[in-house]
């Protein structure tokens, strides 16, 4: 990273790393903006003020200082990360909600930054889309896909007031994402290359303009790799998994199961392979453990998909896999240096 | 007999120190599923209170006849006799309680706090003891359903006692307390689903050890205030 002036106030690692991983979000924010408007700037801006209020009220409470934490930037992270993965024209209490969930349960109650066994962001999203499906399933269509025009104003008074201008209802802005269209196809017992040729797909070789937004993310994960704020185990090993499965069965079966390209662009998978597993606190240490844990993400994320009731599935694949992270540590210590692996060095273990 | 501070222990120790369902967290199966809301849980607390009233005098009364290497099957069986007269009890007087309440009434039976408290209690302690232990060991768990069963329930569907009726007949509709007024609709289903039952006793557990260490630092402030002892304090 260059850095020219003379900086008085250094930032601290941490600081550094956070700061790095939002600027690995602004391409996918700047092409979601595109997409779909200006509506993620406000949940963006509301999430981060709710994080950092909540991130003090609970540094207060636990009588910790506020200021070094609060400056870390973890919580803005967590924060933006949630924001995206809600419906651009949610109300403006959901995103408060789910952030303050986040920062306050999933975070703080267990001790804080470097404490939590789960991705606060996936708690968030998780706790949000158990309690409010309806709610959380309403996503409008792209703005290209529209009829009417909707301003920024517009969708920020949406979010704000739920009031839309005279003459529009909802209803003529919503549209089933990519991952919803499918799943809900394919209940209906149509084949999969009818179902595809629905007007939300229609989007170049990308399977949907949410594609668009994942291939933004993957450029941002890619600089984050370059970067090294992130090693590269995790996210290999979630895309291959998700790759295989999916590329599996779509040979079986291309009417019944959507192609490697469709999963890996819909969804969250691009954002959780390279800002959501990443996560180094709720995930496993050594190297082996990381594939593995990234690998079962990814199979996960495809069973849920193909298999489960929600639309998409990197959030729970995320939390059941954090509960598995201590156990994926403790049986992938790498040997001791000099000694064979299980021999008493390895013994001890992490118990 | 005992005497009155010997009850007044037992109490204290039932309802707030060895609280079953906050501090031994005991029978927590019964305790996540049926605290959904106030009725359903303090319903189930008072039947288990019943069964743990009736099965620490019967056993406290056989304790010197029962051969100590048979006493688990026999205090079981027992409580098991009790269970079903509950069972049977609120299937005819509360029936549609008795549909809600469901397997978890027969469950009673296999509660640990019923068994722990005849064998840590019953089975060493006089007949009066015994069914006062009992029965506030049932009451304290009884509480902890009671205030679990409202804070899911206010914070789920914004509403206080709702399923009255079940206990008290159709009459009772409209006792339930809406906090939130009906009309909006409000829900908030993570804390009427079992995450909700999770987070909540955790809260309660938090709280009880909150107030807890209160006490004690404000019976240390009281202590520093007091005047000095004759003879000087060892250090403690």
């Amino acid at each position: 990273m260059m850095r020219t002036s003379p900086h008085v106030v250094k930032p601290t690692p941490l600081q550094l790393v956070m700061l790095k991983v939002a600027g690995a979000l602004l391409p996918g924010i700047a092409v979601y903006v595109y997409v779909f408007g200006a509506g993620i700037v406000l949940q963006l801006l509301l999430a981060t003020v709710t994080a950092l209020l909540t991130e003090a009220a609970c540094l207060k409470l636990r009588n910790y200082p506020v200021k070094p934490f609060i400056t870390d930037g973890s919580a803005v992270v967590t924060a933006w990360l949630l924001a995206l993965s809600l419906p651009p024209l949610s109300s403006w209490w959901m995103i408060v909600l789910a952030t303050v969930i986040a920062i306050g349960l999933a975070k703080h109650l267990y001790g804080g930054l470097g404490q939590n066994p789960f991705n606060p962001a996936m708690v968030g999203f998780a706790v949000m889309i158990v309690s409010f499906p309806a709610q959380m399933g309403r996503w409008n269509a792209p703005l290209s896909l529209l009829s009417h025009e909707l301003t920024s104003w517009q969708q920020f008074g949406y979010i704000l007031t739920g009031q839309l201008p005279q003459g529009l209802a909802f209803d003529t802005l919503a549209s089933a994402t990519p991952l919803d269209a499918v799943k809900t196809g394919l209940t209906q017992q149509h084949a999969l290359p009818d179902i595809l040729q629905g007007a939300i797909f229609q989007a170049g070789w990308l399977p949907s303009e949410m594609g668009w937004i994942a291939a933004a993310y993957l450029l941002g994960g890619l600089f984050l790799l370059q970067q090294r704020v992130i090693q590269w185990h995790k996210p290999v090993a979630f895309l291959a998994a998700l790759l295989a499965f999916s590329g599996l069965f779509h040979l079986i079966d291309p009417a019944r199961y959507a192609s490697p390209l469709f999963h890996a662009f819909s969804g969250a998978a691009i954002l959780g392979a390279f800002f959501i597993i990443t996560d180094p606190v709720s995930a496993p240490t050594t190297p082996l453990g990381r594939l593995i844990y990234g690998a079962l993400i990814g199979l996960l994320t495809w069973l849920i998909r193909t298999y489960g009731g929600y639309p998409d599935g990197v959030a729970f694949a995320v939390l059941i896999m954090n509960i598995a992270a201590p156990f994926i540590d403790q049986y992938t210590q790498p040997a001791v240096f000099g000694r064979k692996r299980g021999s008493v060095g390895a013994k001890g273990g992490k118990a | 007999m005992m005497s009155w501070q010997d009850a007044k222990d037992i109490i204290y120790n039932s309802i707030w120190k060895q609280n079953q369902g906050v501090v031994a967290i005991l029978g927590m199966c019964p305790v996540l599923v049926m605290s959904n809301n106030i009725i359903n849980g303090v319903s189930l607390g008072l039947a288990t209170s019943i069964v743990m009233l009736i099965s620490g005098a019967a056993i406290a009364a056989i304790r010197d006849f029962v051969p100590n290497e048979l006493r688990a099957p026999i205090f079981i069986l027992i409580i098991a006799a009790l269970v079903t007269m509950v069972d049977l009890l609120m299937n005819s007087y509360v029936h549609d309680l008795y549909l809600v309440l469901g397997i978890f009434i027969p469950l009673i039976t296999t509660n640990c706090i019923v068994l722990a408290r005849a064998e840590a209690f019953a089975s060493k302690n006089p007949v009066s003891q015994s069914a006062l232990d009992g029965f506030f060991m049932g009451l304290g768990l009884t509480l902890v359903l009671g205030i679990l069963g409202a804070m899911r329930e206010l914070v789920g569907k914004g509403t206080l006692l709702s399923g009255i009726d079940l206990v008290f007949g159709p009459a009772a509709q409209g006792w339930v307390i809406h906090v939130i007024p009906a009309h909006y609709n409000y829900q908030f289903l993570l804390a009427i689903l079992p995450p909700g039952a999770f987070i909540g006793l955790g809260f309660l557990i938090a709280g009880k050890q909150a107030l807890d260490r209160r006490a004690e630092a404000r019976a240390k402030a009281a202590a520093r205030l007091a005047p000095p002892p004759a003879e000087p304090q060892a250090a403690s």
